[in-house]
């Protein structure tokens, strides 16, 4: 068993692209769950249509700023139709339907209709869309190495995509934390405790609710740039488990806190490759086949959050003292 | 009568929230009686039957009807609040009377009906839009945001803030100075209160009576026309209940009409101009506190069989009448 690259190939996940667009997603789902109370059940499809914004508008020619306007576009106009005719109405049916669109979105990506446009289920592949991206790294090219990691410096999973994603996350954070402490965001943490309180006090909650449902989707759009540029554009790898485990992030980390998303994304990723790595090593191919290490992993790291839903309810950054008033 | 003393603007922001309109403590200046001097003139001429025509009502409401299935909740026929007054609704249980005050806050539609508040048409109207125009009112079940500070729960009553916009907000310049001049505001009013040890813990902390005070508080922090209070007292110590009851005196000295659900008679007493009685979603009487209460259809809808049993103790009132004459 290699500790160094068990401990690498783990810790390398505290870096890596996806776990940045996760702390993204979980950006967008805080200002939906976390600040107003919004149940969004569907950030899959935000990303989905982000990923799909930025990758078909590439893949037509167009410059990178237009196509990341698209994705952002595209949040936009579906934060609008879903938030239009059900944010009047409870949160259980804001759940139902971003569950149901966003899966109505990964179901009209992959059918063979759309192939010319999405790529059906075999999606778009990757130097359909990336090149303008890797275009822009200032980087030179051939692969670094920096402490324990080796990447290439502009193509595919690179420093550069790093570096982008990373920005974008604390620029999301300064955003965030921003608006956390701004009497923009007291409005939605009053929306999320009593929306009629806060009608009797003369704020327009449905506009409010729809500028939270727009902007954490705009959230979620980006994250599923990033999420997608080191791989392929695959409608079946932002389906409904993407929310979920959004939603786990959320949760871990601490709804309603700045840095909730990034250390959920961080732990969760980096416990699940550790948790796998050492199953891998640890344990001979005799006993438990490389399949059922994966499924495992994802077992170990289910006990482990049922454990911290039971312990420390509030996430690990939230506070405990919130917890308990209950409405 | 006591002496009416002018109000004067001062430079200090709200500085007339420590002044008091029954006995002021010492060092503190009693407020002026000038409003409610003049209502009590101008209500004596109004007869005191249902539906009674006022000199100069805030909020004319007419045929206002709620039916939920095959039951009438309200069915007014005319109903008018006098400007500056403190008008107390009263009636049994399911009179209809929290039904009423959602109607008109925009909170339920009617089936039929329309009311004007200070002129302007406001049947159909949003809840939020009857809040801007100067209605504001509080709830029967407190509804404070549990998870937000007492202080952030007052500064979320303030009128509409740029810094509440999803842009302007991000840049603190254009409305940290209006939000320092809304805490000022916050903080005298949850002194006034008798909140401000309070004010950084979580409102969902506070007693049940403290989130009554506090709901109230926060619906004053708009400096409204017309503020609805459904049964401000519940649930209020005695103690405190003096004081709150002397805050509802000096509001209608600063010009705010009052409306308020209770069903402390003595309260009632003390402090309304003007009673209103509503039973089985009717208005049935409406008069002077003290005459209503001896109005036959009263002592039928309101106080039923239990008409002979001592309402309170009046002794207080009469000693305190004979003392100023």
């Amino acid at each position: 068993m290699d500790f160094l690259t068990i401990i690498s190939d783990t810790l390398g996940e505290l870096i890596a692209p996806t776990t940045a667009a996760y702390v993204l997603a979980a950006i967008g789902l805080n200002i939906h769950f976390g600040m107003t109370g919004l149940m969004n059940m569907g950030q899959a499809g935000f990303m989905l249509l982000g990923a799909y914004g930025f990758a078909v508008t590439q893949s037509m020619g167009a410059n990178l700023f237009a196509s990341v306007c698209a994705a952002i576009a595209l949040a936009v106009i579906y934060a609008l139709l879903l938030g239009i005719p059900t944010l009047k109405l409870g949160p259980d049916y804001l759940a139902m339907v971003t569950l149901a669109a966003a899966e109505i979105i990964r179901i009209i990506g992959r059918s063979t209709a759309m192939t010319k446009i999405t790529g059906g289920s075999a999606g778009i592949s990757p130097q359909d869309f990336t090149t303008q991206f890797e275009g822009t790294s200032p980087l030179p090219n051939g692969a670094t190495t920096f402490l324990l990691w080796t990447y290439n410096n502009n193509i595919a999973n690179s420093w550069w995509l790093r570096i982008v994603a990373w920005i974008l996350v604390a620029v999301a954070a300064l955003l965030c934390w921003r608006w956390f402490h701004s009497p923009w965001g007291r409005v939605l943490k009053g929306i999320r405790e009593d929306e009629n309180a806060i009608r009797s006090l003369g704020k327009n909650v449905t506009t409010y609710k729809m500028q939270a449902l727009i902007l954490g989707g705009i959230f979620g759009a980006l994250g599923g740039i990033i999420f997608v540029l080191p791989r392929s554009v695959q409608p079946d790898s932002l389906g409904r488990a993407v929310t979920f485990y959004t939603w786990t992030i959320l949760l871990l980390g601490g709804a309603a806190t700045i840095f909730g998303p990034i250390l959920g994304s961080c732990l969760l990723w980096v416990l699940l490759t550790f948790v796998k790595e050492v199953m891998r090593g640890a344990i001979p191919d005799t006993v438990i086949s490389s399949n059922q290490v994966e499924s495992l992993g994802w077992v170990i790291v289910g006990v482990a959050l049922m454990c911290l839903v039971i312990f420390r309810p509030q996430g690990l950054l939230g506070d405990r003292k919130e917890l308990a008033f209950d409405a | 009568m006591r002496e009416i003393k002018e109000v004067k603007p001062e430079v200090k922001p709200f500085q007339d929230l420590a002044k008091w309109a029954t006995k002021a403590p010492e060092g503190e200046k009693l407020i002026s009686t000038a409003y409610g001097d003049k209502v009590t003139k101008d209500l004596k001429f109004v007869d005191n039957k249902p539906g009674v025509h006022k000199p100069d009502p805030i909020l004319v409401a007419d045929h206002v009807t709620r039916k939920f299935g095959g039951m009438t909740a309200v069915d007014v026929e005319h109903f008018e609040i006098e400007r500056h007054g403190i008008t107390a609704l009263i009636g049994p249980n399911g009179a209809g009377k929290t039904t009423f005050f959602n109607l008109m806050t925009g909170f339920d539609t009617p089936n039929t009906g329309e009311w004007r508040f200070d002129g302007r048409d406001m049947a159909h109207m949003q809840p939020e839009k009857v809040a801007r125009m100067g209605m504001v009112r509080t709830f029967q079940l407190t509804k404070v945001m549990s998870r937000l500070t007492v202080l952030d729960n007052m500064l979320l009553g303030a009128p509409v803030q740029p810094g509440e916009g999803m842009f302007r907000s991000l840049i603190p310049g254009l409305w940290k100075k209006q939000e320092q001049e809304n805490v000022e505001k916050a903080e005298a009013l949850l002194e006034r209160f008798l909140l401000i040890k309070k004010k950084d813990d979580f409102a969902g902390s506070l007693s049940g009576g403290q989130r009554k005070l506090l709901e109230m508080a926060r619906a004053l922090m708009r400096d409204p026309k017309l503020v609805m209070l459904d049964e401000p007292m519940a649930g209020v110590n005695p103690a405190l209940k003096q004081s709150l009851l002397d805050h509802i005196m000096s509001l209608r000295e600063e010009g705010t009409t009052v409306l308020f659900v209770e069903h402390d008679i003595n309260m009632v007493r003390h402090i309304a101009d003007w009673v209103t009685v509503m039973a089985e979603g009717k208005i049935v009487a409406e008069g002077q506190p003290k005459s209503v209460m001896n109005d036959p259809a009263v002592i039928d809808a309101y106080l039923g069989a239990h008409a002979n049993i001592d309402l309170g103790d009046d002794s207080v009132l009469d000693l305190k009448e004979s003392e100023e004459h």
